[in-house]
């Protein structure tokens, strides 16, 4: 039994980085929750802001924090145009149709992130990438800190738009009842856009922020996508709060099992507490029963 | 016979023989290249088959197909590393294995009604909790991997299923021919047309008096126990097995991409799919080093526009449009309505 205290810090480090997670999943719970599309680029979608962040930060030497700006747009770009001008003509066809069309796009990301960056992880060190707050005994990492303050100063713009603005409620409506906001005169497909634009900007500014903590290279999309996924759903899909709560205890269990048992083993514990998530409680812990 | 092949016509007949005729006499008419890379397609039509009877004919989804292949390829060679059993009474012991693992999947999911994307996500779940455990399990070798002595390739022993690539090619060609046929059959059995049926309504089908929990294990089963023989087989061909390798998503990926761009419920669509995207894949590899644009990941990146432009063009697969542009089916009962 490790000490209490560095029991106590790794949960600190697991619920901080877990929020980026959450931010992360955030991302594919919109557009799932909206779209009913699940976007199996995303992962892919992470590791490209990962790259632009450490590009940023190599080439011109901004801050990540900063960056999470101008990346975010990027993708909510990327995002936008991916659902205009490809997956709306996909949106009513069958699951493993859609399936492919994004594991082709997640291909095409991996490979060209490979081309251009080769197969070694890259990393930022910023000058305070070593600094840390004491609480009482608790030692907090200030680049984890930061990161997951700007995730969810991040989620609670979303969520405030989401709530607030015409738009977001307008998106809203559709998700709700489809039929409904086609009869009341939205424009749905640029609607869909909107929101794949959206949820592509959240895993832009999460993935910006994640390369402070940790290194990235082009093969860890497709980890980062089934992540996600286990976030979502544990969270409940469509539930926003869901999904920041589900990465906050997704990176508990993980930051916990790497500490208890051993660091390569950690996935497994995230994939056991989707089993039983699925099993127990199959709309997730925040989410609606839909059947 | 007649009755097995009453919906091809004349035609699709004549080509059939020619085409089982051409695969025979491959490896007289390929060099050792082209012939690996049969062997490969043959892989990927063998597997592909498996997974089209739970997705192209139950309607099941599965993406974590790669952990029945690892499963038995696991359980074949440790028995032949640990205790020298041959593959083929190997393979009595690693299909109930995958069967098993299928069960359980199909039991967890359809028990408490996970279906869908859920259902899909749960499978490559499962995969993955296999991959990290093997990646642990010191007994056969753990994130180190798990070896088979290799033996010289002067004699072929079909019975340990050591020799050199003709006999491998002729192994997995009888492989898949057996596993078409039994694919044919299912599909034009009682319980082919209880599949269908829950695969385009599931709803009406219970409605209907169709006992849809019993069905969706037998597809689960089935193709988890059809899969197994391909991971015998890998193992024996490649000697070496990596929980990394073997229980990836992206192996998952691979094997179900075949019969997506070939026709998902379709009974060529698996093998011409294998065909069309390992043909790409290895004739990509070729120009470009031809070309000299030879760079990590440049492959990738045109066989995923590949991927892109045809399931933009043909999104209900290849095979339908093929099987429309030969003539060579008469009845469309096979075919997946979009």
């Amino acid at each position: 039994m490790p000490p209490i205290d560095l029991i106590l810090n790794v949960a600190v480090g697991g619920i901080l980085t877990g929020l980026v997670y959450g931010l992360m999943a955030l991302g594919l719970s919109v557009i799932f929750g909206v779209i009913r599309v699940v976007n199996f680029a995303h992962g892919e979608m992470m590791t490209v802001a990962m790259f632009l962040a450490f590009s940023a930060f190599t080439a011109f030497g901004i801050d990540p924090l900063l960056s999470l700006i101008p990346i975010a747009a990027l993708l909510f770009a990327f995002g936008y145009a991916m659902q205009a001008g490809l997956i709306n003509d996909f949106v009513n066809k069958p699951e493993h149709t859609q399936f492919i069309l994004l594991v082709a796009v997640a291909i095409i990301l991996v490979n060209v992130l490979l081309m251009i960056f080769g197969p070694d992880a890259r990393g930022v060190q910023t000058d305070y990438s070593f600094d840390s707050f004491e609480v009482g005994k608790l030692i907090i990492d200030a680049t984890k800190a930061y990161a997951a303050l700007a995730a969810v100063l991040v989620a609670v713009v979303l969520f405030a738009f989401f709530r607030f603005t015409l738009i977001g409620q307008a998106i809203r409506a559709c998700a709700d009842n489809y039929t409904g906001a086609l009869v009341v005169g939205l424009d749905v497909k640029r609607l869909y856009a909107l929101t794949f634009g959206i949820g592509a900007a959240c895993v832009g500014a999460a993935g910006a922020v994640l390369v402070l903590i940790t290194d990235v290279t082009p093969a860890l999309g497709p980890s980062y996508t089934l992540q996600a996924f286990i976030i979502v759903i544990i969270g409940g899909l469509g539930s926003m709060p869901g999904a920041l709560l589900g990465g906050v205890l997704i990176g508990l269990t993980e930051a916990l099992a790497g500490l208890f048992f051993t660091p390569s083993a950690k996935s497994m514990f995230a994939v056991a507490a989707l089993v039983l998530v699925l099993l127990l409680r199959p709309q997730g812990i925040m989410g609606k029963r839909q059947r | 016979m007649t009755g097995l092949f009453s919906e091809l016509s004349k035609r699709g007949i004549v080509l059939l023989v020619l085409l089982l005729a051409l695969m025979l006499a491959a490896p007289f008419l390929a060099n050792d290249y082209l012939l690996t890379v049969l062997i490969l397609i043959l892989y990927f039509a063998f597997t592909g088959q498996a997974w089209n009877v739970m997705m192209g004919f139950a309607g099941q989804l599965s993406l974590g197909h790669a952990l029945y292949v690892g499963l038995a390829s696991y359980v074949a060679a440790a028995l032949f590393v640990r205790f020298g059993v041959g593959p083929w009474i190997g393979m009595l012991v690693a299909v109930p294995v995958a069967v098993i693992a299928g069960a359980i999947i199909g039991f967890l999911a359809f028990r408490f009604r996970v279906g869908g994307v859920y259902f899909a996500i749960l499978t490559i779940a499962f995969a993955e909790f296999t991959r990290v455990g093997f990646d642990h399990f010191s007994y056969v070798g753990g994130s180190g991997g798990l070896f088979l002595p290799v033996s010289q390739y002067t004699s072929n022993d079909l019975v340990n299923l050591r020799g050199n690539p003709t006999m491998f090619y002729y192994v997995i060609l009888a492989m898949t021919l057996g596993a078409w046929l039994l694919c044919r059959w299912l599909l034009r059995s009682r319980l082919g047309y209880f599949w269908q049926a829950i695969r385009e309504d599931e709803d009406a089908a219970r409605a209907l008096g169709i006992d849809t929990f019993r069905c969706k294990m037998i597809a689960v089963m089935i193709s988890a126990g059809l899969t197994a023989p391909a991971g015998v087989f890998t193992a024996f061909y490649y000697n070496n097995l990596f929980p990394e390798q073997v229980f990836n998503m992206g192996r998952s990926i691979e094997i179900i991409l075949g019969p997506i761009i070939g026709g998902v419920g379709t009974l060529f669509g698996p093998i011409l799919g294998a065909f069309l995207l390992t043909g790409l894949s290895e004739s990509m590899h070729e120009l470009l080093s031809w070309l000299g644009l030879d760079v990590p990941g440049a492959k990738a990146v045109f066989y995923g526009i590949c991927l892109l432009f045809v399931v933009v063009a043909l999104p209900d697969g290849v095979w339908p449009w093929v099987a429309r542009k030969l003539k060579v089916t008469e009845r469309k009962v096979t075919e997946r309505k979009p």
